[in-house]
C-alpha cells in the first residue's frame, strides 16, 4: 500500500499527460510523440490503480492478456482502408467497458447502500454510466457495421422513428429515476435500463445515412469519454473524470467542425435521416454529360501545367489511393504541379481521404485543405474528381432550393477542365443531383475509378 | 467543501478545457485526433481494474469486472497502436515511409 497522496500526484501527472498530449496530437510535427506521451499518461495512471490498493490479480491479468492480445493483433493487422470501422469498433468496446465498471459496481454497492444510503452524485453517475456507455456501445457497433458494409449505408428506418427513438429514451430515463428512488430493491429495474440503452444506441445510429457518419462518429467518441466521466463519478476517481471530460469536449469539438463542414446543424445529422428522399428528378437544365475515355483524357493531362485531384469516398471503395498515387507520379515527371484538394468531411470519417492518401505515399505537402485550393482554382488547369460527389457540387453553392445548399465544397467547376471518374450517372450519397456532370468544361470518364486511373497511366506512359 | 462537490468542481474545469484545448485541427489530423483521444477514453480501464481486483469472488462482480477489463484494454492498446501507426505513415517525400 503507498500513501494515498502519491497515488493522486500520480493520477495528476497522467492527466496532464493526457492534456499536453492532445494538444500536441492537434499539430501534425508534434503529433505522434503527443500520441505516445498520453499512452504513458495511461501507463502511469494503471500502475497507480495497481498500487492504490490490496487486490487479487487473477481476473486484471485475465482481462488484460485477452485484450491486449486481441487489441494488438487488431491494431497491427487491420488495412488502413479499414480504419473508420476499426475506431468505432474501439470506441464501442471503450462504452461498454464503462458500463461494465457502472454495474460492477453497483453489484457491490447496493449490499452497502441497504445500511447507508448512498449519494445523489453516485446515483445519477451510475446511471449515466450505464445509459451513455450502452448507447456508446451499440451505436457504434451499428455505425462499424454501416462503415464496413455489413449493413447498408444508406439511412435504415421506419415510420415515425424519431417517436419510437423518444418513447424508448423516456422509458430508459423513467427506469433510471426509479432505479435512483429506490436502488436497493430495484434490481430489475437496473437490468431494464441496461437493456434500453442497448437498444437506445441502435435506433439512434440506424436511421443515419453513410455520408453523415464522420459526424457520428466524432459524436459517440464524445460519448465515450463522458460515460468513462460518469464512471470516474461512480467510484470517486479523479483521473477518469479529468481524462474522461477531455475527450467528451474535445470530441464535441471535432462533432462540431465536422457539421461544419456540411453547414448542418447536429440536430439536423442526429434527426434528418438525411439522404432518404433521393426522389429527385434531374433539374430542368440538366442537359447532357460529355463523355471521354482515357486516351483522349491522357492528352489533355499531357498538356496540363497544373492538376488537383479531388478524392471522395469512391477512391476509397474502389481502392485506388496507391493507383492515384502512381498517376500523380507520372505526371510529375512530365513536369505537372500536382496536388490533392481535401475536403473536411470527404469519405466516411474525419480525415479518411488523408489517411488512405498517406497510406499509399503521397507527401503530406500535397495535401491541401479546401480554402487553400479554392483560392487556386480558377489556375488549375485539370481538376480530377475520384468518386467525389456532393462535396463538389456546385448546387450546393449556387442553388438555394438545393438540399446541401450552403454547404461549403471544392470548387472544382472553376477548373479549366474537368474530369469526373465515376461508375455511372447515378446520383451521390445525398440523393442529390449534380450540375456538375452537365457543364461544357466537364468530361466525365466511366468506370471503375481504379481501372480509369491506371489506364490513364497506362497512356501516359505509352507516349 | 465536501469531496463530491470538488469533483463537480475538477469536471467542469475539465470540460472547459477540453473545448479550448483544440480549435483549429488541420483536417490532416482529424483521424489520428479521434483515434487518440479515443484511446484516452479508454481510462476506464483503471475503473476496470479497481473493480476486477475487488471481486470478493462473487460470480457476477467477476464477469462483469474482467469483461470490462478486456473491453478496456481492447480500447487502449488498440487505440494507441493504431493511431501511432497512422501517425507513422503520415510522413513526407523526403523522410520516406514507416518513419
Amino acid at each position: 500500500m503507498i500513501d494515498p497522496t502519491i497515488i493522486n500526484l500520480g493520477y495528476l501527472i497522467a492527466s496532464v499527460l493526457f492534456i499536453i498530449g492532445l494538444k500536441m496530437l492537434s499539430r501534425q510535427k508534434t503529433a505522434r510523440t503527443g500520441n505516445r506521451l498520453s499512452a504513458v499518461g495511461m501507463l502511469l495512471a494503471v500502475v497507480m490503480a495497481l498500487l492504490s490498493q490490496e487486490m487479487g490479480y487473477t481476473y486484471i491479468i485475465a482481462g488484460f492478456v485477452l485484450g491486449g492480445l486481441i487489441g494488438t493483433v487488431a491494431a497491427s493487422r487491420v488495412q488502413l482502408t479499414a480504419m473508420p470501422e476499426m475506431v468505432a469498433l474501439f470506441n464501442g468496446f471503450g462504452g461498454v467497458a464503462s458500463l461494465l465498471v457502472g454495474w460492477a459496481e453497483y453489484e457491490n454497492a447496493r449490499w452497502i447502500w441497504v445500511q447507508q444510503s448512498p449519494t445523489v452524485v453516485t446515483l445519477v453517475a451510475t446511471f449515466v454510466a450505464v445509459l451513455i456507455g450502452g448507447v456508446t456501445f451499440t451505436g457504434s457497433l451499428i455505425a462499424y457495421a454501416k462503415l464496413s458494409q455489413k449493413l447498408p449505408g444508406r439511412p435504415l428506418g421506419i415510420r415515425g422513428q424519431q417517436i419510437v427513438n423518444a418513447v424508448f429514451l423516456a422509458a430508459a430515463i423513467a427506469c433510471g429515476v426509479a432505479f435512483m428512488l429506490n436502488p436497493v430493491h430495484l434490481y430489475a429495474i437496473f437490468l431494464v435500463l441496461v437493456g434500453l440503452s442497448l437498444v437506445f444506441g441502435v435506433l439512434f445510429t440506424i436511421p443515419i445515412g453513410g455520408a453523415d457518419m464522420p459526424v457520428v462518429i466524432s459524436l459517440l467518441n464524445s460519448y465515450s469519454g463522458l460515460a468513462a466521466c460518469a464512471a470516474g463519478f461512480v467510484i470517486d476517481n479523479t483521473v477518469l473524470i479529468v481524462a474522461g471530460a477531455l475527450v467528451g469536449a474535445s470530441g464535441l469539438v471535432l462533432t462540431t467542425i465536422m457539421c461544419k463542414a456540411m453547414n448542418r446543424s447536429l440536430r439536423n445529422v442526429l434527426f434528418g435521416a438525411f439522404g432518404g428522399d433521393g426522389g429527385k428528378g434531374p433539374s430542368e437544365e440538366a442537359g447532357q454529360a460529355n463523355p471521354i475515355d482515357a486516351e483522349t483524357a491522357s492528352y489533355v493531362l499531357e498538356a496540363a501545367d497544373t492538376v488537383i485531384f479531388v478524392p471522395g469516398y469512391g477512391m476509397a471503395v474502389a481502392q485506388a489511393q496507391h493507383a492515384v498515387r502512381e498517376l500523380a507520379e507520372a505526371l510529375e515527371e512530365n513536369g505537372t504541379d500536382v496536388a490533392f484538394g481535401i475536403h473536411p468531411v470527404a469519405g466516411r470519417m474525419p480525415g479518411h481521404m488523408n489517411v488512405l492518401l498517406a497510406e499509399a505515399n503521397v507527401p503530406y505537402e500535397q495535401l491541401l485543405e479546401m480554402d487553400d485550393v479554392n483560392a487556386q482554382m480558377p489556375n488549375i488547369d485539370v481538376a480530377i474528381v475520384i468518386g467525389a460527389n456532393d462535396v463538389v457540387n456546385p448546387a450546393a453553392r449556387d442553388d438555394e432550393t438545393s438540399a446541401i445548399y450552403g454547404m461549403p465544397i471544392i470548387n472544382v467547376d472553376q477548373a479549366k477542365t474537368v474530369f469526373v471518374l465515376k461508375r455511372s450517372m447515378a446520383s451521390g450519397f445525398a440523393g442529390i443531383e449534380n450540375p456538375l456532370f452537365y457543364k461544357d468544361n466537364t468530361r466525365m470518364l466511366f468506370g471503375d475509378a481504379k481501372a480509369s486511373i491506371e489506364a490513364l497511366i497506362a497512356e501516359l506512359k505509352q507516349d | 467543501m465536501s469531496a463530491g462537490i470538488l469533483l463537480f468542481f475538477v469536471f467542469v474545469l475539465a470540460i472547459f478545457l477540453g473545448f479550448e484545448l483544440i480549435s483549429k485541427v488541420p483536417s490532416q489530423l482529424h483521424t489520428p485526433l479521434m483515434s487518440g483521444s479515443n484511446a484516452i477514453s479508454g481510462i476506464t480501464i483503471v475503473g476496470a481494474l479497481l473493480a476486477a481486483g475487488n471481486t470478493d469472488n462473487e460470480t457476477i462482480r467477476i464477469v462483469l469486472s474482467t469483461l470490462a477489463m478486456a473491453f478496456a484494454t481492447i480500447n487502449v492498446i488498440g487505440g494507441y497502436l493504431v493511431t501511432d501507426r497512422m501517425l507513422g505513415m503520415f510522413g513526407s517525400k523526403k523522410s520516406g515511409d514507416g518513419r
